[in-house]
């Protein structure tokens, strides 16, 4: 019984690593259907900017307190610059935007390693972050699981809030919805797009801040990652965040429960059948947005 | 642009993206052309040797410290006179983390550059890719990386540790701590694989019991179930295979669990001081690790190497055992060289066994037969510099045996 509660727990947070790398991609290409390879470069961002930092920030803690907002800034502002650069070009040619941000994420990756060199860096997690609490009943609920789990929840709150109930919220909603009339109603969308992939490229920051908890820090982390964050956000359908937070915990505990009862090789095989039979049944996702535009 | 046209395209991304991912493994080597016998071009002032190492792709990490290492070895025989009177002229190759460009850059560096003998290679796939190449050219391999034995070419000397130099060693420490029962973690590929076989044969020869075996992908990085599973199994200890990316992953989810290296120790046969740097010595100190080398190995010669190596790639590199190896690869192959009198690759073979070198790991000796070296195995601890200190070693060399012929417990295995 302990070991089912500790495992759904581990799905439950394998959820949330797929949910916090996803998010991002959820609005850039949930939102804007830009497909952009380098989604786990930014990531990558995220933790070297976790990485650099404590080298003048010695406390495991506070770095890594301090690392959240830059890392969202950083890979934010890498974002801004790629959109600007490239992808604001290449909007109505989804094929090129590919290719370009597939080469733009081979540069990315080997820059890390002209910069931090090709092996590994290690980065010190505050004590309180490696350690475990024990929930009655025998089992044990690792903390840096915990922090990820509640860093993925209140990502995926402040952007549901911020899309709801801010101005800009409202006129991300109405670009996706429906473009021209959008643009026509005055919203300056290309403004609006560029705020939107500082916005995802951010989380992807973020992701990166949380990862290095969990796993390695190296130049090709992101490309780890960057198949399971399309997965989530295809099966979740596109254009709604409610579909990838539900993908994510469903297809993290898919996989907890496979892996337990199999392997995890067998347990990667069970979770991509459960995919494509999903995408059989309902190609265009779990959710759908309903608009009455034409595209 | 229609959302399902967009998904269509990602569907094609995700396949060339998998299909990247996978010509690392996979393809023949081929046959083509190469003389049986292609002799080496020794007729300059100077001795062409080939250096056959990743230096780009995945391996690149580890296979570019063992070309630096094999080097740094070219150099100090050249300014010590060279070999035979002949300085050696290194020719580098990339094998780029993939098999077949292995396979093809050794036929290049046999039949265009006629090189004397080939210093490199990391992972078993690159030297079973190479492996014909040499025997049909009757060229000569020194491989430095400890490996899962079970193979012996006439035309390759292994200078890492077969597994009966290492894991066998490292499994007889659990047994001298009482360690009654253990749990395998491994890569899902051939060395893990077969590591694994060899265990479990000695575990029920051993009155050990192995109550668990979970295999990861290579580059997994999500070791939640698979630390839950060893938790729960009640494992006095844990045999790991892993490699790579996943021992980072593995280590971090290791110690949040609450397993520690008291209570739990894992033996790992993968990590060396360098990997050490990349997963954290917050996570490692404690855990234990069998290698024939360590950078804090005590003695004169090893103290020549560290010194020498800092001085020439930087204070912050740490030496390791598969950099050692390749070091003294090329000193075996200069003493066996001088021995023989002649760079003839028939003729080296002829007289390598019972060669012998003052290596940084201690005193070690080729095998004529099986063509591997006695070493000396380590079972070290790391410690919180992100060093490996010595906590028990096998008081002498122990004799290669890759087909472990002479343990009985083995006799199931081939």
């Amino acid at each position: 019984m302990t070991v089912l509660f500790g495992q759904l727990f581990t799905g439950i947070s394998i959820g949330a690593v797929l949910l916090l790398i996803a998010l991002g991609l959820a609005l850039t290409f949930g939102q804007m259907n830009v497909i952009n390879m380098a989604h786990g470069e930014f990531i990558m961002a995220g933790a070297y900017t976790t990485y650099v930092l404590q080298q003048s920030i010695t406390g495991a803690g506070l770095s890594l307190l301090v690392a959240l907002p830059v890392a969202f800034v950083v890979a934010g502002t890498m974002g801004v610059l790629l959109e600007i650069l490239l992808i604001r070009r290449l909007y109505a040619r989804p094929l090129d935007t590919l290719l370009v941000t597939w080469g733009v994420s081979l540069m990315l990756q080997q820059l890390a390693r002209d910069v931090f060199g090709s092996p590994n860096v290690q980065t010190r997690a505050p004590e309180l972050l490696t350690g475990n609490v024990a929930v009655p009943g025998g089992l044990t609920v690792a903390n840096n699981r915990l922090f990820i789990l509640a860093l993925a929840l209140a990502a995926v709150a402040a952007l549901t809030l911020a899309l709801r109930f801010t101005p800009l919220g409202r006129r991300i909603r109405a670009v996706v919805q429906n473009r021209d009339l959008a643009a026509v109603s005055g919203v300056p969308t290309a403004r609006v797009d560029r705020t939107t992939f500082f916005l995802g490229s951010g989380l992807a920051g973020l992701a990166g801040v949380a990862l290095t908890l969990l796993g390695p820090i190296g130049p090709t982390m992101g490309t780890n990652l960057i198949i399971d964050a399309f997965l989530v956000v295809v099966v979740g359908g596109i254009g709604q965040l409610k579909g990838s937070v539900i993908v994510a915990f469903a297809l993290g505990v898919l996989q907890a429960t496979g892996e337990y009862l199999t392997t995890l090789s067998v347990a990667k095989v069970i979770v991509f059948v459960a995919i494509v039979a999903f995408l059989q049944w309902r190609p265009q996702g779990l959710f759908t947005l309903r608009t009455r535009s034409l595209a | 642009m229609s959302v399902l046209w967009g998904r269509r395209i990602l569907a094609g991304a995700m396949t060339l993206v998998a299909a990247a991912a996978m010509t690392a493994c996979g393809s023949k080597t081929s046959d083509e052309g190469g003389a049986a016998g292609v002799t080496a071009d020794v007729s300059g002032d100077t001795v062409k040797v080939g250096l056959l190492n990743s230096l780009s792709g995945t391996m690149a990490i580890s296979e570019v410290t063992v070309r630096d290492s094999i080097m740094l070895a070219v150099e100090e025989i050249n300014a010590a006179g060279g070999v035979l009177g002949k300085k050696i002229q290194p020719i580098g190759e990339d094998g780029a983390s993939d098999w077949p460009t292995f396979a093809e850059k050794a036929e290049k560096l046999i039949s265009e550059d006629r090189v004397a003998a080939v210093f490199g290679c990391w992972t078993s796939a690159s030297r079973k890719a190479v492996k014909p190449v040499f025997e049909k050219n009757k060229a000569l391999l020194f491989y430095p990386v400890q490996y899962e034995g079970l193979e012996q070419s006439p035309y390759i000397f292994y200078t890492g540790a077969t597994t009966n130099q290492q894991i066998v060693p490292g499994l007889d420490y659990l047994k001298a701590q009482g360690t009654k029962s253990v749990y395998l973690v491994g890569s899902d590929y051939v060395f893990p694989r077969t590591a694994n076989k060899i265990i479990k044969a000695y575990a029920a020869a051993n009155g050990m019991t192995v109550v668990g075996e979970d295999y990861a992908p290579l580059g997994s990085t999500e070791f939640g179930t698979i630390v839950n599973k060893v938790k729960s199994s009640g494992a006095k200890a844990v045999f790991n295979t892993l490699n790579g990316d996943s021992n980072v992953a593995f280590f971090k989810e290791y110690k949040s669990a609450g397993l520690t290296a008291a209570a739990m120790p894992v033996v790992s046969v993968s990590i060396a001081e360098e990997e050490v740097k990349g997963i954290g010595t917050q996570y490692l100190e404690g855990q234990l690790t069998a290698w024939n080398y360590y950078q804090t190995t005590p003695g004169a010669a090893n103290g020549k190497f560290v010194a020498a190596y800092k001085a020439k790639y930087g204070a912050d590199k740490p030496t390791s055992d598969p950099m050692e190896a390749a070091y003294v690869s090329v000193y075996l192959w200069k003493a066996m060289v001088e021995k023989a009198g002649a760079f003839d690759v028939e003729k080296v073979r002829g007289v390598s066994d019972g060669i012998t070198f003052d290596a940084p790991e201690g005193l070690v000796t080729v095998d004529g037969k099986t063509q591997h070296i006695a070493k000396t195995a380590r079972i070290g601890k790391v410690g919180a510099d992100g060093l490996i200190t010595e906590v028990w070693n096998s008081g002498k060399p122990i004799a290669p045996d890759p087909y472990l012929k002479t343990y009985p417990w083995a006799s199931g295995l081939s």
